[in-house]
């Protein structure tokens, strides 16, 4: 009895020391409901794995709460060794050159082997600096698709496997189904700013600012009012709207706007690719869905070029010491091995970030199987993303997408026209972007 | 009034001392710092700071977009407080005329004040909600098209309800306890002399209510001011284009959202100075009593 004590509190000791030995790397993520649990078996499995590092992984509310309280972190000295930022903050990190690792430089001095060229191009080229260099890792990307009720377009008419593919046959295919009373309303969309204004001009190969949309330095500014295909769109949706034909689904994500797609109000939506498990959930036994890129003007030059990305990418914090930042590069080794990118990505909806993963997914017939789940893919690599299409990088970017909403709001309230609206997203976005600049050189 | 004279010199100061520490470091040293960022200019990581001296102050009292905040924090405190103050009268009369289930009343009217802010406006949120809510289902009977995620008058109508809603309880509970002190005896003899109802509530219970309702229209001023926040945030996040909008959500969105810290110390800073307006104001007049 006292010896088998004995042993099981050596054992026990044992483990504790072993544990102690074990380096801790802090991750800060803003994955909750069932993403966080994905994300904390991944954590779990990566643990398992090997037995010189332990993940710890928190959630730590949205994502601005979470770049918020990592800056704070920050500044209290007590950071995280890897938060997630969403696309938005990419210029806030990226300026901010003595808080951030950048990933390349990371994997390159802890001689941890990593391929660059390994990533889907359309995905990493939002988070490299002008020579080409990742400074963070992706982890989570996803990219706007028109999710479309199968059955209304049935009820109509119309035939259910022909999603519109440009506007103009998106507005003839609404009006049919509205007048023959299969929906209410024939579209309404997510994320106007992410969907209805970069996509939508990245999807037209327009630019929205200056010096290759931000990626040339902090000297540069928004031109949306100069987009004239924007300033027709805005314009034919503030008119849509007035007809019935769209529904506003309110401002940052659209709120309003997943219940009116799921209830059969209306037709046509249009969202993250990451919806489409939210999709499929909420309209089971309803109606049957169907998947679409987003639509283009035919008669602009250049439509469709391919779509950006959204979500959000690993950042690895500056002030650890080394053996942290070796855990932290075999962590984000075994984040994007194409294994766990097609786990995650399958399982999300996200976008499989590495060449491996999309391959991996093939091979396991996930994409046949799964009809609809390869649409982002297929928008986000249908051309070589050219400098309108790449991305955006501008600071103070977050509220820059409030000016986006609010100007959008008043366009559609009718106290503007498109022309004054997008001029006005220039003039209040800029005097934003100027304020950053000076506040990081 | 009874002086108390300490012999040991510093025992007053131990004995103040717990406040004192309480008070330093959970006010003044945060709204120090805030003084402090206001005048310079800081990128979010703190790397690199500058001293910009009043910059802050005059970039913002020349955008529209605060001006506009002031206005709506206007319009939207003196409706929150009117809409509060007279609810609440009106159900303390109720109350005040009912001889048996005076209390029962009391007890339910005072449960919206126990509702945690964010619920109150989750509630609202999906009452008036534009897609599933009963309430723009009502108004669509009568022919009005409600859409506060469009109309920046019906967002406003929504915050100004749902804030008001949980302060009811608590104005309320002032007035019957106001009503409760004012001698039955005066309203007997007016009523003999021939008063009828609304002249005996206009000459007599209101003057007489007038220390009560003042304190509380400084008491819903600050709250609509100050603690609405989780409100605005659950129905309509400052939105559509600004419309609900007011300082204190300002000062969040700038400086936690948009990571803007200079001007969002700055903000805060203009916060400060109203609530010392309106302290002083709270103990000149208040203080005082106004007597009839």
């Amino acid at each position: 009895m006292i010896r088998t004590t004995l042993v099981g509190a050596m054992a026990l000791a044992a483990s504790v020391s072993m544990a102690q030995a074990k380096t801790t790397i802090t991750w800060w993520h803003a994955m909750g409901g069932e993403l966080g649990q994905k994300l904390d078996q991944i954590v779990a499995d990566y643990n398992k794995s090997q037995d010189k590092f332990k993940v710890v992984a928190t959630y730590k509310g949205s994502y601005p709460q979470t770049m918020t309280a990592a800056i704070a972190a920050f500044r209290a000295k007590k950071q995280p060794d890897i938060v997630q930022v969403f696309e938005v903050g990419t210029g806030t990190m990226m300026a901010a050159k003595g808080a951030v690792y950048p990933v390349y430089k990371l994997m390159k001095d802890m001689g941890e082997p990593f391929d660059p060229n390994g990533f889907l191009k359309a995905v990493v080229g939002y988070y490299t600096d002008s020579q080409g260099n990742m400074l963070s890792m992706p982890f989570n990307s996803s990219t706007p698709i028109m999710y479309y009720n199968k059955d209304a377009f049935k009820k109509a008419g119309l035939d259910p496997n022909q999603p519109p593919k440009t506007w103009g046959e998106l507005v003839a295919d609404s009006k049919q189904i509205m007048k023959s009373g299969a929906a209410k309303c024939g579209f309404t969309s997510g994320w106007i700013s992410w969907i209805q204004a970069e996509n939508f001009s990245a999807w037209h190969n327009q630019p929205i600012g200056t010096e290759d949309n931000g990626f040339g330095g902090l000297g540069a500014r928004l031109e949306f009012g100069k987009d004239k295909a924007l300033v027709k769109h805005w314009a034919n949706l503030a008119e849509w709207q007035k007809e019935g034909i769209f529904k506003y689904g309110g401002p940052v994500g659209g709120n309003d706007a997943p219940p009116m797609f799921y209830s059969g109000d209306c037709a046509i939506y249009m969202n993250s690719s990451a919806s489409r498990a939210g999709v499929l959930a909420n309209t089971k036994g309803k109606f049957e869905v169907g998947y679409g890129m987003l639509p283009y003007y035919a008669d602009v030059k250049g439509a469709p070029q391919n779509t950006i990305i959204g979500g959000a990418t690993l950042w690895v914090l500056r002030g650890h010491d080394k053996a942290h930042y070796k855990g932290v590069a075999s962590f984000l080794s075994y984040l994007s091995s194409a294994k766990v990118q097609a786990d995650w990505s399958q399982f999300s909806g996200y976008l499989p970030i590495t060449q491996a993963a999309y391959k991996l997914g093939q091979e396991q017939g996930f994409y046949a199987k799964n009809p609809g789940s390869d649409v982002g893919i297929k928008e986000i690599t249908l051309n070589p993303p050219t400098a309108n299409s790449k991305g955006l990088r501008f600071g103070n970017y977050v509220q820059v997408r409030d000016v986006i909403d609010t100007q959008f709001q008043k366009l559609l309230a009718g106290n503007e026209t498109a022309q004054q609206a997008l001029d006005n997203v220039d003039t209040n976005g800029n005097k934003l972007i100027e304020q950053f600049q000076k506040a990081n050189q | 009034m009874k002086r108390i004279f300490f012999r040991n010199k510093f025992l007053p100061y131990l004995l103040i001392a717990p406040q004192m520490v309480v008070t330093i470091i959970f006010f003044l040293w945060p709204a120090g710092e805030a003084v402090l960022q206001s005048f310079q200019r800081e990128d979010a990581f703190g790397l690199h700071t500058t001293w910009v001296g009043l910059a802050n102050y005059r970039a913002l009292f020349q955008d529209p977009a605060y001006i506009y905040s002031l206005q709506v924090t206007v319009v939207f405190t003196i409706g929150v407080t009117a809409l509060a103050l007279i609810s609440a009268l009106l159900l303390a009369l109720a109350v005040d005329r009912t001889t048996k289930a005076g209390s029962t009343y009391t007890t339910l009217l005072v449960w919206p004040y126990a509702v945690a802010p964010a619920v109150v406006g989750v509630l609202w949120w999906f009452l008036f909600n534009p897609t599933i809510g009963l309430m723009p289902y009502l108004l669509s009977l009568v022919g009005y098209h409600w859409d506060h995620a469009l109309k920046g008058d019906d967002a406003m109508i929504l915050v100004i309800i749902s804030a008001a809603w949980p302060q009811v309880s608590y104005n309320f509970l002032f007035f019957v306890a106001g009503l409760k002190s004012i001698p039955a005896s005066m309203r007997e003899a007016a009523a003999i002399d021939g008063a009828g109802p609304v002249k005996r509530f206009f000459t007599i219970t209101l003057p007489l209510l007038s220390p009560t309702t003042f304190f509380l229209v400084v008491v819903n001023f600050v709250y609509a001011m100050f603690a609405t926040f989780p409100v605005i945030d659950a129905t309509t996040q400052g939105g559509p284009a600004d419309a609900t909008n007011i300082l204190v959500y300002k000062v969040y969105q700038d400086g936690f959202v948009g990571l803007n810290l200079g001007s969002s110390a700055a903000q805060s800073v203009v916060l400060l100075a109203i609530v010392i307006v309106l302290t002083v104001i709270q103990f000149r007049f208040i203080e005082r009593r106004i007597e009839y």
